[in-house]
């Protein structure tokens, strides 16, 4: 039975199909996403495996993709998207595939370098046009160049050099800053030198033409000669346009079928091939609920290759561990990836993520309990939910994270508003939903004090109103939330311990360890209720009944000096027969201790005794050599009770942080209130609406960025601590590893 | 046309958030003024000479100014509101013609 209370039962299978059916079958397997394959060959290295020259022309025509698909980029050509599923071509279509591939590829790149070299003779032609010019070079050589020279005729030369102007089609083809210049020098055979010289500095000589009939005739013939290139570049452009167009139209098909081929040669590189050359061996796990579906599915495929013979399934017992498998679905997926990153269940292990659907967000909420922000968190998230396809988009990684917890965020918004509703508490201002129980007069009473009226009356509304709304006015708010807060995070805080304490008791009767359910579950339950138990109902009870406000015990002290043993007769008590009753608990916690560190490992010793003696001598060394040793055993079980105990009261005491986070989390809100929004609220006069517009938006913004982002990160950081450690390390294990099937859809999901 | 464009698509869209929820939390404001709400004391500018003579009065009267501020407010939000859609229509007919 499939559910989230439990991973699925997995079952290994083995399977037998022929070469030719293999590509269909893997792929319908694929597709199906319901199995993981094997690795039947460990020892094998990567570059050994049967099919890696397959698997490296698969990398190929990825790389020749990703060289398209950036040409194409910065063409602004649209990528066109298809949203069929596209049949997995066999062998001879690899082939046809490939091929179309490298001719593009070749395509391309002789159109790039064909575009290269007509650009550098446009240039260079350009260059030409500018009438009476001997020469061109960069402009940051030509000090260098002018220095040369100087030395060279010791300054017998003229040199004339101004900036060139780049033009505009230049400076698009990013073409560098250029100076011309002219040299006039007496004599021929200087010539040779200052050819020489620009040479080096690889400045480009024209000959200057000496009539002016033929300079004329020398620009008209490089105009001309511009025109044509001119054309011919468009006309390559155009032409590289229409190739990458055509391109562009199936590039993202023949993306999806490369990957899966790819995936396809991966997995029959862990499978066995037989002698014959004809046959593949496969083993796959998958959970036996869906052992139909993958022999239906092995079925098409095989049909699908025309192989007249059907797959073999053949399931196996093994003593592997299987993996672990949780079903989810896009609601139940966010809250079990938090649960797997700290840990993947061990097989069969009773699974957190049902439970944590609703402590987790409630937790959250008692720490940032606000109506206000919880109703701006639950717009976000709502947002989120019905954009999350286009917001998928971004291949942002931050966005990734938010859209992968959106309903996450969803619910913890909806748990704020409501533990906002009990705190009573709306960007820091409270409302009057029922009417006060708080009356003045009772206040006045020459001997009555006012403390019981207000124990009685709270706790009537304690089911309506539970913070009533002139406590935000109140000079003593603090005191009282304090105190209040305190004692409601460690009854919340036991109670969750309790029932991690309880689940580890479904474990123990799912895998049949009764002796373990009296050996550890019920000492551990006794202790914890003897002393934390105990304390709740100390808390409960005082808060029942009615007392004086100046004698009253503290719960803190009485709970010390239960531990210490400490009774004086001036110490005040709840009620009769305090001590003896205090004396009964802590006694039997003492009790607990050593039924949790030594009965166990005790009963382990007499089992092996008695095995000893029936073995017999002979075999007395090798069951020596395979046990644990005994002190192996003791150790476990003494590490395992000081943890246990000692964690009792440090992780009651973790969950204060429930306290402090909301005491922070309020406080933050009142300050925000009090020093931006409360200043333009007290301008009386006309100004103060034009002040209020602006100290709104920065209300707004230190909301969202301070107490939304910050705090909630905080808080939702702390919630999730208080589940990884302090809940699930009363039950948990966590040792198993995760199910990876090959699915198809979840491999172009995240190559994307 | 296109100088009536001043700020990007995100800058429009973050305008336009904040003046839907200025409008709505300055409204609510505004009428839980007007109604003389106990909770918000603290955000009423009293002082002293206020609590002499007709006190509930004076009390309530600077009530009503503080709410009729908020309601300024708020009808200014609903402007800056209009111009953030502007704002963001402008920018997506701007992609459009791009494309």
């Amino acid at each position: 039975m499939s559910s989230l209370f439990r991973s699925e039962e997995m079952c290994l299978v083995q399977l037998f199909f022929q070469t030719e059916s293999a590509h269909n079958c893997i792929s319908e397997l694929g597709h199906l996403g319901l199995v993981q394959f094997k690795d039947l060959n460990p020892g094998v290295a990567a570059f050994q495996r049967r099919f890696v020259k397959e698997v490296k022309k698969c990398e190929e025509m990825e790389r020749i993709l990703r060289y398209l698909e950036k040409e194409m980029v910065k063409s602004n050509i649209v990528i066109a998207a298809t949203k069929e599923k596209e049949m997995v071509p066999c062998a001879r279509d690899v082939l046809e595939l490939e091929s179309t591939f490298e001719k593009l590829e070749q395509e391309l790149r002789e159109i790039n370098r064909n575009h290269a070299a007509l650009r550098q003779n446009l240039i260079e032609l350009m260059d030409i046009d500018s009438l009476f010019i001997a020469g061109v070079i960069k402009q940051e050589r030509f000090p260098a160049f002018e220095k040369v020279l100087w030395r060279l005729f010791h300054g017998n030369f003229v040199l004339r050099h101004t900036e060139m102007q780049a033009t505009e089609e230049l400076q698009a083809r990013g073409a560098v800053k250029k100076d011309v210049f002219i040299i006039f020098v007496q004599g021929d055979h200087v010539r040779e030198k200052i050819r020489k010289v620009c040479e080096g500095f690889r400045a480009s000589l024209y000959s200057c033409p000496k009539t002016l009939y033929e300079r004329k005739q020398m620009s008209n013939s490089v105009m001309t000669q511009m025109e044509d290139l001119r054309m011919i570049l468009r006309r390559t452009e155009e032409y590289r346009a229409g190739v990458l167009t055509r391109a562009a139209e199936h590039v993202q098909e023949w993306g999806s079928k490369v990957k899966k081929m790819k995936a396809i040669y991966y997995t029959l590189n862990l499978c066995n091939i037989d002698i014959t050359q004809k046959l593949i061996v496969a083993e796959i796990w998958c959970p036996v609920s869906d052992l139909t579906l993958v022999q239906s599915a092995l079925i098409k495929g095989s049909e699908q290759s025309g192989s007249s013979v059907t797959p073999v399934l053949n399931r196996i017992q093994t003593q592997q561990t299987p993996p672990t498998f949780n079903r989810t679905n896009t609601f139940t997926e966010g809250f079990q990836a938090i649960i797997d990153a700290y840990g993947v269940g061990t097989y069969l292990e009773i699974n957190p993520a049902p439970y944590t659907i609703v402590t987790f967000p409630f937790l959250f909420a008692v720490m940032f309990g606000d109506c206000g922000h919880g109703l701006v968190m639950t717009l976000f998230a709502v947002w989120v939910i019905s954009q999350a396809e286009s917001l998928r988009k971004w291949k942002n990684e931050l966005t990734d994270v938010v859209i992968g917890g959106r309903y996450i965020i969803l619910l913890m918004g909806m748990f704020s508003i409501y533990t906002g509703l009990i705190y009573n508490d709306c960007f820091s201002k409270s409302f009057n939903i029922f009417g006060s129980s708080w009356c003045v007069r009772p206040m006045f009473h020459p001997h009555g004090p006012w403390q019981y009226v207000f124990n009685f009356f709270f706790l009537i509304n304690v089911h309506t109103a539970p913070h009533i709304s002139v406590w935000n006015i109140a000079s003593n708010k603090l005191s009282f939330l304090n105190s209040f807060k305190m004692k409601m995070s460690v009854i919340l805080g036991v109670s969750h311990m309790l029932f991690g304490v309880a689940l580890s008791l479904v474990n123990f009767v799912h895998f049949r360890k009764f002796q373990d359910i009296f050996l550890q579950f019920v000492p551990q339950l006794i202790f914890m209720l003897s002393l934390f138990g105990y304390l709740i109902f100390l808390i409960l009870y005082k808060w029942c009944i009615t007392l004086r406000s100046e004698t009253a015990p503290s719960i803190l002290l009485l709970f010390i000096n239960m531990m210490l043993f400490d009774y004086q007769s001036e110490h005040v008590l709840l009620y009769r027969g305090q001590v003896w009753i205090h004396i009964f608990l802590v006694l039997t916690a003492v009790l607990m201790v050593p039924v949790l560190l030594l009965v166990k490992p005790f009963l382990i010793y007499r089992t092996r005794m008695k095995t000893r003696h029936q073995v017999g001598e002979q075999n007395h060394f090798i069951c020596f050599l395979l046990q644990v040793s005994m002190g192996d055993i003791f150790v476990y079980q003494a590490i395992h009770t000081i943890e246990f105990c000692l964690g009792c009261i440090s992780n009651t005491t973790s969950y204060l942080r429930l306290w402090a986070l909301s005491l922070a989390h309020a406080e933050l809100s009142e300050v925000l209130w009090r020093m931006v929004l409360q200043v333009g609220l007290k301008i009386s006069s006309g100004m103060g609406s034009l002040m209020l517009v602006v100290l709104f938006a920065a209300f707004a913004v230190l909301t969202v960025t301070v107490l939304l982002i910050m705090e909630g990160l905080s808080a939702f950081l702390h919630a999730l601590r208080l589940h990884w450690v302090e809940f699930q390390n009363k039950f948990y294990e966590g040792s198993g590893y995760k199910f990876t099937p090959l699915s198809f859809d979840s491999l172009l999901k995240t190559q994307q | 046309m296109a100088s009536l464009l001043f700020c990007g698509p995100k800058l429009a869209a973050c305008g336009l958030v904040l003046s839907i929820w200025g409008v709505i939390m300055l409204a609510m404001l505004g009428i839980f003024f007007t109604t003389h709400s106990a909770v918000l004391i603290e955000d009423v500018p009293f002082t002293e000479e206020d609590f002499k003579g007709e006190a509930l009065q004076n009390i309530y009267k600077l009530y009503n100014q503080v709410g009729y501020n908020c309601f300024i407010a708020a009808v200014l939000y609903v402007g800056i509101g209009f111009l953030s859609f502007c704002q963001v229509r402008l920018n997506k007919r701007k992609e459009y013609l791009v494309h």
